[in-house]
C-alpha cells in the first residue's frame, strides 16, 4: 500500500501517526459520544422530573443509565483526556512526537471501534442494561440472557485493549522523550499527573480484563466463576471489579488535576504553589487508590475489621487532596488574576471539586455509607468528581489550549456564558441529588412513587440537566463562530509557561525544529525571562525541514481484526469471524512489524 | 461588606458569592417531617438509624465548616487578587515547606475527630443482636422480598411485621441476584447475596408503616421492588402472629359463593402453581416460585410495596399483571374472567 | 524487525523505547497473571464436585471413584524445559551480539525447539484431563479456573514461540545481524516473563495443596 505523506483527504487522517491528528481525532470522538452520553442524561431525567412518568420503559432506562454511564467514563472523559495526553504531552516535553506513533494509531483506532460497537447495540435495542458496574450474577446469561451484557463485555474488552496500548505509549514517550535537561521534578505538572494516570491504567485494566473474560466464559461457555450454582461467587466480580475500578475514578481525575495545575500559574502570573507537594501528592493519591477499593462495598457486609481499615484509607485520602487544593488556592494567592475563560472554569473546578470531596469523606464514614450508598447521594457525590471536577478541567483546558490546536483563540464572551450557565446548571442538577439520597431515593430506580417527598428536587435536578445541555449548544456556537474567523491565533496567547506556547499555533507537523533544551519548570517562562520577557513569534520552517514517519494503514487494520474478533464472540461465538478476525489482527501486526517506519 | 458592594457593581462577582449562599439555603431547607419524607434518613424511628443519623450530622457539621472556611479563602482570593490592567508581574513564590506541613496536619487533625466516632459506630452497628432478638429470614426474589419467622413458622411477603423496641435480628440472601435491603428510617443497607447469609439487625422505636425498597440494582423492576416495615406493640404482634397461624376455617364460608369461587379459581387458574396459600393444598409450601399469599388480606399493600391492597387494585393486578409491572414472573398461564377476578379478589382479601 | 526509529536523539533514561515500553508492559502482564492466579488460589477447594487436582473424588450418586487430576512428573520435566529454554535464549542473544550466526541460530532454535515441547505437553495435558480424568472447563471451578489460569499461560507461550521463531526464519534468511541484538533481547525478556509467570504457577497449582 502507498503510504506517501499527505496532508488533507480522509486518506491522510485514516493513515496519520502524528500525535497532534490523533489527538484531534480522540478529542473530535470523544465529543460526540460525551453529547450521546449527554443526551441519554437528558432522557434520564426527563423520565424523572415527576413521578410515576412513563416516558420511558423499565428496560430502555436501564440501558439508558448503563450506557450513560459506561460512555461518559470510557467514551467521554477518558478520551477527552487521551485528547491532551496526545495533543499536549510531546510538545509539553518538547519531542517531536510519542514514542510509538503507529501504536498510538493504532490505540485510536481501537477505542473508536470499540465505542461505535458498544453504541451500535442500540440498533438492536439491545443496548447493555446491567449498570456500567455489571455486578454479577445479574450479568449471567441466566438474568441476563440477551445480546446487551455480550455487548458491554466486548466493547469494555476492546477499550482495555486501547488503553493499555496508550498507557504503554505514554508511560515511554514521558519517561524517555523528555528535552534535554528535563528532569523528572522540571516535567510540567499535567505531564506529571498524565504520566502517574498511566501507571495507573497500566495496573488497573488487567484486573478488569481478567474479570471481563471470566465472564465471557460463564456467558459463552458455561463455567461458573460467577454463578452461585456451580459454587461460584458473585463476590469476587464485586472485588475485582472495584479493585479496577477505584484506580480508574483517579484515571479520570488525575489529568483534570494537572490541567487546573497548568491553568492557574499562568492566568496567575506566577508559578504553581508546592510543585513537589502537588507532584508527590499525585502519586500518592494513585498509591491508597489501590486500597480502598471496598468503600464500593460496605454494604456487602464484610465484618467491622474490613469496615474499620476501608473507612480509615479512605479518609486518609482526604489528606493528599486537601493538600492539592490547597496548593491551588496558594497559587491564585497573591497573583494577578487574567479573569479569562479558561481561568473561570478552572476556579469553578477547585469550588465543585471542593464540595465533591466533602462527600467523599461522609461515604467514607461506613455506618453512613450504608444509608447513603446506592441512593441518590452518591449520584451527588460522583458528579461532583466526575463534572464538577473532571469535565470541569477539561473544559477549562479546551479553552485553554484551543487556540494551540486550531489557531484560534475562543470567543470569551461566549465562553463566560457557557461557564455560568454549566455552573448554574450543574447545581441545580447535582446539589438536590444529596437531599434526595438522604430522603431514601435510591440510584437505578426508572421512576418513583408520588408522596415520598422526591418531586421537587427531581424536577429542580431535571431543569439543571437541561441548563448543562444549554451550555453546550453555546459551547458549539462559540466554536462555529470561531472557526469562521482567520486562524491567527498567537503562539502564546496566554503568557504560557510550558514549551507548547513555544512553537506556532497550530504547530507545524514536526513541532519543533529544534529540539528545545530546559533548565528549570517552567521551561518557557524561563526562556523569555532571558530573552527579556517577551519572545517573539516564533518562525514557520519549511514542512519537509524535519524528516518524520510515514503514515501507515495496519494500526487501523490490526483495529480492525480486534473488532472482528469480537463480532464474532457477540454472534454467538462464530468461529470461522473469530478465526477471521484473528487473521486480519496478525497480518496487520506483521505487516506493521515489517513496514518501515521512515522511507 | 467590601465583597458585597463590589459583588453588587460586577454581576459576575456577585455569582461567586451567591452560589455558596444559596448551597447554604439549601442545606437549611433540608429538614422536613415524615409526613413529607416517609423514607428519609434524617428522620430515624431506631436506634441503629440513629447512630448513623449522629454520626453522619457530625460529619456534616465539619464538612459544612470546611466547607465555608475553605470556600470564602478562595473566593476572598479571587476578589483581592483580580488583575488589574499594567500590573506587575507578581511576586515569583514557588511554595511555602511549613504551609504545606500545617496543612498536611490540619485536614488530618479534623479527620481524626471524624475517624474515631465512625470506628465505634462501625463496631456499635456490628454487635450481636443478642437471643431475645426477632429471627427473621430475608430472601430476596425478583422483584420481592420474602420474610420467614422460623420461631413461629410464618412465611409471608412485602410486608415485614415487627414488635416495637424489640431488635430484628435479619438474616439475609437471594433466590436469584443480588438484592438489598434497606427502611431508611431503621436502618442502612445491607446486600442479599447467593450462597451468602449476612447478618444485620434494627429495632423499631415508634409503632407505624415504613417503607423500604431494594437498593441493589437487580434487573428491570428494580425501580419496583419495595416492600413495607409495619412495627406494633407487641399486643398488635401477637394478634397478627395469631391470625397468621390461623388457617381459614372453611366451613365459616361454606355459605359464601363468591369465596367458594374463588378457592376454585385459585386452583383452576393456575395461581396454585406459583403460590402457597392456607387452606389450598400449597398451603405449607415453601420455595414456590411466587410470594406466599396466605393472610394477605392483612397487608396494606401488594406487588412489592406497589399497590395498595384494595378490591380496584387487585383486580387490575390480575386482569393484566404485566401491564401493571412488566417483566414480573406473574404470567397468567390463561387470561382470567371477570367473574373469575371478581370471586380471586373476595377470595384472597377475605384471608385477614 | 522494522519499528518507529529515532525522533529524538539518545533517550532520557538511556535505556531504548521499545525496551522501556517491553518493561512497562511486563509491569501490566504482572497484573493479568496476579488476577488469574488469585481466582485460583481464592477458589481452590471451593468445587461442588470432584475430580480433585490433589485426591480422589468418590462420586456419591454413581458410587464411581474419579482419581486425582494431577501427576507431578511429567508437569515438572516440562517446567525443566521451559527454565532451561530461558537459559538457551541469554545463549543465542549472547551470539547475536558477538556475531556468532551459528551461536544464535543453534540455541535459537533450541529455545523455539524447547518452547514447542512445553506447548505439546500442555496440549497432551489438558487432552488428557479431559479424556481420562473427567476434568472438562466447565466440569467444575478447579476445571474452570485450571483450564483459564494454564490456557492464558499456555496462549503466551505460544506467542513467544511466535516472536522467536519469526526472529529464526530472519536469522536463517541472515537478515539478523548484531546490529539487530535490541530486537531479540526485547523477545527474550519477554520470554524470561512468561518463565518466570511458570515459576509462580508450578508451585501454587501443582505442588501446594
Amino acid at each position: 500500500m502507498s503510504t506517501a505523506h499527505e496532508s488533507t483527504g480522509i486518506k491522510s487522517w485514516l493513515t496519520t501517526v502524528d500525535h497532534k491528528r490523533i489527538g484531534i481525532l480522540y478529542g473530535a470522538s470523544a465529543f460526540v459520544f460525551f453529547l450521546i452520553g449527554g443526551l441519554e442524561a437528558l432522557m434520564i431525567r426527563w423520565q424523572l422530573h415527576a413521578p410515576e412518568q412513563t416516558f420511558l420503559s423499565p428496560d430502555k432506562y436501564n440501558q439508558l443509565f448503563t450506557m450513560h454511564g459506561t460512555t461518559m467514563i470510557f467514551l467521554g472523559i477518558m478520551p477527552l483526556s487521551a485528547m491532551f495526553f496526545n495533543y499536549m504531552i510531546p510538545l509539553q516535553i518538547g519531542a517531536r512526537d510519542v514514542a510509538f506513533p503507529r501504536l498510538n494509531a493504532f490505540s485510536y483506532w481501537t477505542f473508536l471501534l470499540g465505542g461505535l460497537l458498544l453504541n451500535a447495540s442500540f440498533l438492536f435495542n439491545a443496548a447493555p442494561n446491567a449498570g456500567w458496574f455489571g455486578y454479577a450474577n445479574l450479568t449471567s446469561k441466566q438474568y441476563s440472557p440477551g445480546l446487551n451484557t455480550d455487548f458491554w463485555v466486548a466493547g469494555l474488552q476492546i477499550l482495555g485493549v486501547a488503553s493499555l496500548a496508550a498507557a504503554v505509549n505514554f508511560t515511554v514517550t514521558i519517561l524517555n522523550l523528555r528535552a534535554s535537561g528535563m528532569k523528572m521534578l522540571r516535567l510540567p505538572v499535567f505531564t506529571w499527573m498524565s504520566l502517574i494516570t498511566q501507571i495507573l491504567l497500566l495496573l488497573s485494566f488487567p484486573i478488569i480484563t481478567v474479570a471481563l473474560i471470566m465472564l465471557m466464559y460463564d456467558r459463552f461457555f458455561g463455567t461458573s466463576f460467577f454463578s452461585p450454582g456451580g459454587g461460584g461467587d458473585p463476590l469476587l466480580w464485586q472485588h475485582l471489579f472495584w479493585l479496577f475500578g477505584h484506580p480508574e475514578v483517579y484515571i479520570l481525575i488525575l489529568p483534570a488535576f494537572g490541567i487546573i495545575s497548568e491553568i492557574l500559574p499562568v492566568f496567575s502570573r506566577k508559578p504553581l504553589f508546592g510543585y513537589t507537594a502537588m507532584v508527590f501528592s499525585g502519586c500518592f493519591i494513585a498509591f491508597l487508590g489501590f486500597g480502598v477499593w471496598s468503600h464500593h462495598m460496605f454494604a456487602v457486609g464484610m465484618g467491622p475489621v474490613a469496615d474499620t481499615v476501608f473507612s480509615l484509607m479512605t479518609m486518609l485520602i482526604a489528606v493528599p487532596t486537601g493538600v492539592k487544593i490547597f496548593n491551588w488556592i496558594g497559587t491564585v494567592w497573591g497573583g494577578s488574576l487574567q479573569m479569562k475563560t479558561p481561568m473561570y472554569f478552572a476556579l469553578g473546578f477547585i469550588a465543585m471539586f471542593i464540595i465533591g470531596g466533602l462527600s467523599g469523606v461522609m461515604h467514607s464514614v461506613a455506618p453512613a455509607d450504608l444509608q447513603q450508598t446506592d441512593s441518590y447521594f452518591v449520584v451527588a457525590h460522583f458528579h461532583y468528581v466526575m463534572f464538577g471536577g473532571s469535565i470541569f478541567s477539561l473544559v477549562a483546558g479546551g479553552y485553554y489550549w484551543w487556540p494551540k490546536m486550531f489557531g484560534r483563540v475562543l470567543d470569551e464572551t461566549l465562553g463566560k456564558v457557557h461557564f455560568w450557565m454549566m455552573l448554574i446548571g450543574f447545581n441545580l442538577t447535582f446539589f438536590p441529588m444529596h437531599f434526595l439520597g438522604l430522603n431514601g431515593m435510591p440510584r437505578r430506580v426508572y421512576t418513583y412513587a408520588a408522596g415520598l417527598g422526591f418531586e421537587t428536587d427531581n424536577l429542580i435536578a431535571t431543569i439543571g440537566a437541561f441548563t448543562i445541555a444549554s451550555s453546550f449548544a453555546v459551547f458549539l456556537w462559540n466554536v462555529i463562530k470561531t472557526s469562521r474567523r482567520p486562524a491567527d491565533a498567537p503562539a502564546d496567547p496566554w503568557n504560557g509557561a510550558t514549551l507548547e506556547w513555544s512553537i506556532p499555533s497550530p504547530p507545524q507537523h514536526f513541532n519543533f525544529a529544534e529540539l528545545p533544551t530546559v533548565d528549570s519548570r517552567d521551561a518557557w517562562w524561563a526562556a523569555k525571562r532571558k530573552m527579556g520577557g517577551f519572545a517573539p513569534e516564533p518562525k514557520h520552517y519549511p514542512e519537509d525541514a524535519v524528516h518524520m514517519p510515514n503514515p501507515s494503514w495496519w494500526p487501523l487494520v490490526t483495529a480492525s481484526g480486534i473488532l472482528i474478533f469480537f463480532i464474532g464472540l457477540i454472534l454467538g461465538v462464530v468461529v470461522p469471524v473469530m478465526l477471521l478476525g484473528g487473521a486480519v489482527l496478525l497480518t496487520g501486526i506483521y505487516r506493521w512489524a515489517f513496514e518501515p517506519a521512515f522511507s | 461588606m467590601n465583597v458585597l458592594k463590589s459583588a453588587w457593581r460586577r454581576p459576575t462577582r456577585f455569582a461567586w458569592v451567591a452560589l455558596p449562599a444559596l448551597l447554604l439555603v439549601a442545606v437549611a431547607a433540608c429538614t422536613g417531617d415524615s409526613a413529607t419524607y416517609p423514607q428519609s434518613t434524617l428522620i430515624p424511628k431506631g436506634d441503629f438509624a440513629e447512630m448513623v443519623d449522629k454520626l453522619f450530622m457530625t460529619t456534616v457539621w465539619w464538612a459544612l465548616a470546611v466547607f465555608i472556611l475553605v470556600e470564602g479563602v478562595l473566593i476572598y482570593a479571587i476578589w483581592k487578587f483580580r488583575g488589574r490592567p499594567g500590573d506587575a508581574e507578581p511576586s515569583q513564590i514557588h511554595g511555602n515547606t511549613a504551609l504545606e506541613i500545617v496543612w498536611t496536619i490540619i485536614p488530618a487533625a479534623i479527620l481524626a475527630f471524624i475517624a474515631v466516632p465512625t470506628v465505634r459506630t462501625i463496631w456499635r452497628t456490628s454487635e450481636d443482636p443478642g437471643r431475645d432478638a426477632l429471627v427473621v429470614e430475608v430472601i430476596g426474589h425478583q422483584w420481592w422480598f420474602e420474610f420467614r419467622y422460623p420461631e413461629y413458622g410464618i412465611v409471608t411477603a412485602n410486608e415485614l411485621r415487627v414488635p416495637l423496641n424489640r431488635k430484628v435480628d435479619l438474616r439475609l440472601t437471594t433466590k436469584d441476584v443480588i438484592h438489598s435491603f434497606w427502611v431508611p428510617q431503621f436502618a442502612g443497607k445491607r446486600d442479599m447475596i447467593a450462597r451468602h447469609t449476612n447478618h444485620f439487625w434494627f429495632s423499631a422505636a415508634d409503632t407505624g408503616i415504613y417503607s423500604g425498597q431494594c437498593a441493589e440494582f437487580c434487573g428491570m423492576q428494580h425501580g419496583r421492588m419495595g416492600f413495607h416495615v409495619v412495627s406494633t406493640d407487641s399486643a398488635g404482634f401477637a394478634a397478627w402472629v395469631t391470625a397468621q397461624k390461623t388457617p381459614m376455617v372453611d366451613s365459616t364460608m361454606a355459605r359464601d359463593t363468591l369465596y367458594q369461587a374463588g378457592k376454585t379459581a385459585f386452583m383452576a387458574a393456575g395461581c396454585i402453581g406459583c403460590h402457597a396459600m392456607t387452606g389450598q393444598p400449597t398451603a405449607n409450601l415453601v420455595d414456590l416460585q411466587g410470594p406466599n399469599l396466605s393472610h394477605v388480606g392483612l397487608r396494606h399493600h401488594l406487588v412489592a410495596g406497589m399497590l395498595q391492597n384494595n378490591d380496584e387494585d387487585l383486580a387490575r393486578w390480575l386482569r393484566d399483571p404485566q401491564a401493571v409491572k412488566v417483566g414480573s414472573a406473574m404470567k397468567l398461564p390463561r387470561p382470567l374472567t371477570e367473574g373469575e377476578i371478581t370471586a380471586l379478589v373476595h377470595y384472597l382479601r377475605s384471608h385477614r | 524487525m522494522a519499528h518507529d526509529a529515532v525522533l529524538h536523539p539518545p533517550t532520557s533514561t538511556g535505556l531504548d523505547n521499545r525496551k522501556l515500553a517491553i518493561w512497562t508492559f511486563i509491569g501490566s502482564e504482572c497484573l493479568f497473571f496476579a488476577t488469574l492466579i488469585s481466582t485460583y488460589v481464592v477458589y481452590k477447594g471451593q468445587s461442588l464436585n470432584g475430580p480433585y487436582p490433589h485426591e480422589d473424588w468418590t462420586n456419591p450418586a454413581t458410587g464411581k471413584v474419579m482419581e486425582r487430576v494431577f501427576s507431578i512428573p511429567l508437569v515438572t520435566f516440562g517446567t525443566a524445559v521451559l527454565l532451561f529454554s530461558s537459559f538457551f535464549v541469554v545463549l543465542a542473544l549472547n551470539g547475536l551480539q558477538r556475531g556468532k550466526q551459528k551461536q544464535f541460530i543453534g540455541w535459537l532454535s533450541a529455545t523455539v525447539v524447547c518452547g514447542l515441547f512445553f506447548i505439546g505437553m500442555q496440549v497432551y495435558e489438558f487432552t488428557h484431563f479431559v479424556t481420562e480424568k473427567g476434568l472438562g472447563f466447565t466440569t467444575n471451578l478447579f476445571g474452570s479456573s485450571f483450564f483459564t489460569l494454564t490456557g492464558f499461560h499456555g496462549t503466551h507461550v505460544s506467542i513467544g514461540v511466535l516472536w522467536l521463531a519469526t526472529l529464526l526464519y530472519l536469522g536463517l534468511r541472515g537478515k539478523m545481524g548484531p546490529e539487530k541484538a535490541l530486537n531479540l533481547e526485547i523477545a527474550a525478556l519477554y520470554w524470561h516473563f512468561v518463565d518466570v509467570v511458570w515459576i509462580v504457577i508450578f508451585p501454587v497449582v501443582y505442588l501446594m495443596k
